[in-house]
């Protein structure tokens, strides 16, 4: 074999490994930004041309018409069934539906989420989707200014132009069963590629986002206390939350955390802000997004039957300040203040207190009985101390939101609570009797303060 | 002798096939009749293949690795649902997981972890008889047994790391699982749990000796070849009887640096940095979560971690708050 036939023999396949090797890599030069101490390696790396594609491929942001004269008779006056934005004057509260229009359904226009017939009708889960949202954003602007800053947020934010918000996220469904049953293949609901390229937690939204496990795993002292277990596992599950943060908002991790200990505080003052976040994300899951389950048609869940649910990326998509820090929400008075008739956490209704019937409310997925309502069972009490021959009857209610199974065990755990009291107050257990759980169909909307009750009748 | 100055090997000397020593009495006889000669892998090793001395220890070996890897390779196949397409595309991320902590030492369910019990232990087991055979075969060729004891150093990080860790901390769970990306997330998580590894000591040492490794390894390397024209890849000889090449090797770094290892020397250095390696790092593994629980408050207690100034203004974990500051209404100018 010749010389020259050898080294082509010998370079060729190795330029061609070269080349495979090379392929998943971003062309240089990247833009590296100093944000900390010099030399603690506290910067900021992006690929300006990648930056460059992502903006390119961002649609334009609808033009803001201006906000018009506040003037004339207001929206609940003149229109039917107005909830929400209520207060607004007429021509303000005509400008608000028609930019939602252009940021939720450009093409599909007002019949989105109207009845043309009526527009007052809510037989639309559309429409019925979109006034707790409004409620959302309206809470959103108004009480997690720790987040959202003085930019706010407004449908767009999230929706850009699409009825679906593009980035959500559901429970993810357990892994699925070889006819071997369930002897083999266990993933622990891990190794597959999903955020970024981990192979960690699939889904660390559940327990971090819509749960209130711990995300901090490092160990709070230098040595071990066994009071202290926080298992290899937790860090993989908050190192997967950390993951989906970068990607969703394009930053590294030193964006917030200092090089030297991600658990200290000596960090850019951005954590704080992401620190608020995840209550944030947490607040709105719970309160507003996990009660619209049963508001949404099958197609819409996930696959555990589970509503869509946010993340940072549902606003971030990519940017550390969503679209850029445009503030958007100045603009629509009716996103920005929360309408007294539709308080994002109403506050319960005092308990009803009589000599032969109680009724006690309790919180959104709540089975404590706490403040006014631990109280309302006095008179009852009372009653039945003196008349020796009565008998309670104990009903849970629950509202429409939320999975049936879920809001039986809710209802059955409410009626608990109030049994459990009776009976610490030294009345005899065989004279409380419970019943089935009931569901209230009053509210299509979902959270209706008076469904989530336990009523206790006299006999 | 100039075909030796390239870096790569230019130089393909075929012979008949070499058998090998007589083997002492008691030895199996060794497998493969005829060697394969492969004219590719001459580029880079002898071109002979075969034959090779199984014996049973190297027999067990193979079967118990082998067992091993397929309880790995079944279950990641049934996490695909037996899609063989899907398993090579997910083949880097999948992996066989330790029980979850509630089990602690307890014997889980094969799949709640048992199979990564029985795995770790087959393959635990395959490689001590592994090891054995690199010490037997030693001794059956009258050599040293420097191969070996450097084996064990490695095995040492691999025991600290399933099973005498896990041991000590009272879980199986805190054992690594057996997979391409997820043992390396593994050691992400590690270090994040146990506030940055950066800050232990013995994963310092081992980065040491693993960067000195590669250092020396190179340095060697380049210097045999550069005086293999003297005839200096006969490093053993040279050992005892000092020619040219060692004489030439040994001026270049005394003129370099001002001093040189010698030719025995250089090899004990390599040796002993590649053993401490596994060593040092298995100390601080084994340490983390039993003896020190956040190796950045350790170091900070100690006086090692240094503090930078505050270049952040005040930050404050809000956390420790009572409640959030008041932000600015919607639309207020920063």
């Amino acid at each position: 074999m010749n010389a020259q036939l050898e080294r082509l023999l010998l370079t060729g396949p190795l330029l061609i490994a070269a080349a495979w090797l090379l392929a998943g890599c971003e062309r240089p030069p990247v833009q590296s930004t100093q944000q900390g101490y010099r030399g603690t390696g506290m910067v900021q790396i992006d690929n300006p041309r990648i930056k460059a594609a992502q903006a390119a491929a961002r649609p334009a942001v609808p033009p803001d018409a201006p906000p018009l004269p506040v003037a004339g008779p207001k929206a609940r006056d003149v229109f039917q069934n107005v909830k929400v934005l209520g207060d607004l004057p007429v021509p303000e509260f005509t400008r608000h539906m028609a930019a939602i229009t252009q940021w939720v359904a450009p093409e599909q226009g007002c019949n989105y989420c109207h009845n043309p017939d009526n527009l007052a009708d809510d037989s639309k889960y559309q429409k019925v989707v979109s006034r707790r949202m409004l409620e959302m954003t309206q809470h959103l602007n108004a009480d997690w200014g720790a987040h959202v800053g003085a930019t706010g947020v407004t449908c767009y934010t999230c929706h850009r132009g699409q009825p679906q918000p593009a980035k959500v996220w559901f429970t993810a469904a357990p892994g699925k069963r070889s006819q071997w049953g369930s002897m083999l293949g266990n993933d622990f609901g891990q190794n597959h590629p999903n955020i970024g390229l981990t192979s960690m937690h699939v889904d660390p939204f559940t327990d971090l986002l819509l749960g209130q496990e711990p995300i901090r795993v490092a160990g709070p002292a230098a040595l071990p206390n066994t009071a202290y277990k926080m298992p290899i596992q937790s860090a993989e599950k908050t190192y997967a939350l950390m993951m989906h943060f970068s990607e969703a908002l394009g930053v590294n991790c030193t964006f917030c955390h200092n090089t030297h200990s991600f658990a200290a505080w000596d960090s850019p003052p951005q954590r704080v802000t992401a620190w608020h976040g995840i209550r944030m994300a947490r607040d709105l899951n719970n309160a507003y997004l996990v009660p619209l389950t049963n508001t949404f048609p099958k197609d819409r869940l996930g696959p555990t039957g589970d509503a869509a649910k946010v993340y940072c990326a549902t606003c971030h998509q990519g940017q550390n300040k969503p679209l850029g820090g445009q503030a958007m929400a100045a603009l629509y008075a009716g996103l920005t203040k929360v309408a007294a008739a539709a308080g994002a956490a109403p506050a319960l209704p005092p308990p009803e207190d009589g000599p032969t019937k109680s009724v006690l409310f309790f919180g959104v997925g709540s089975a404590d009985l706490l403040g006014e309502q631990a109280k309302g069972l006095a008179q009852l009490i009372v009653t039945m101390t003196e008349k020796k021959a009565t008998v309670a009857t104990i009903s849970g209610y629950h509202s429409a939101a939320g999975t049936l199974a879920a809001n039986q065990e809710l209802a059955k755990q409410r009626a608990f609570a109030v049994r459990d009291a009776l009976l610490a107050a030294g009345i005899a257990e065989a004279r409380v009797k419970l019943e089935k759980p009931q569901q209230t169909g009053a509210n299509v909307a979902g959270e209706d303060p008076a469904a989530r009750r336990v009523e206790v009748t006299l006999r | 002798m100039a075909q030796y100055q390239n870096l790569f090997t230019r130089v393909q000397p075929v012979g008949p096939a070499y058998m090998g020593v007589e083997l002492p009495a008691g030895n199996a006889p060794r497998t493969g009749r005829q060697p394969m000669f492969l004219y590719w892998l001459g580029w880079l090793g002898n071109a002979q293949i075969g034959p090779v001395y199984l014996g049973p220890l190297g027999l067990m070996a193979l079967i118990l690795g082998t067992l091993s890897i397929n309880i790995m390779g079944f279950n990641m196949l049934a996490q695909v649902n037996w899609d063989p397409i899907e398993f090579v595309r997910q083949l880097p991320w999948l992996a066989l997981e330790p029980p979850k902590p509630e089990y602690g030492l307890r014997l889980p369910p094969m799949n709640e972890g048992g199979w990564w019990l029985l795995s770790g232990g087959l393959l635990t087991a395959s490689i001590l008889l592994w090891w054995l055979r690199t010490y037997v075969r030693a001794r059956a060729l009258g050599l040293g047994t420097h191969v070996a004891w450097a084996f064990a150093s490695a095995i040492w990080l691999f025991l600290v790391l399933g099973f005498f860790r896990p041991i000590a901390m009272g879980s199986w769970s805190e054992g690594v699982p057996f997979g391409i990306f997820p043992h390396l997330d593994w050691t992400a998580a590690f270090s994040l749990r146990y506030g940055n590894l950066f800050y232990n000591p013995f994963h310092a040492l081992s980065i040491a000796f693993l960067y000195g490794s590669t250092l020396l390894f190179a340095m060697h390397g380049a210097t045999i070849l550069a005086v293999s024209r003297y005839g200096g890849d006969r490093e053993i000889d040279q050992i005892v009887d000092r020619g040219t090449a060692s004489e030439r090797a040994a001026l270049f770094w005394r003129w370099t640096m001002g001093w040189n290892a010698t030719t025995e020397s250089i090899h004990r250095w390599a040796w002993w940095f590649a053993v401490l390696c596994p060593l040092a790092g298995g100390i601080g593994i084994l340490l983390s979560g039993t003896v020190v629980d956040n190796w950045y408050l350790w170091s900070v207690k100690h006086g090692v971690a240094p503090s930078y100034p505050n270049v952040f203004g005040d930050v404050v974990d809000p956390a420790t708050l009572m409640a959030a500051p008041p932000a600015a209404p919607i639309g207020a100018k920063p």
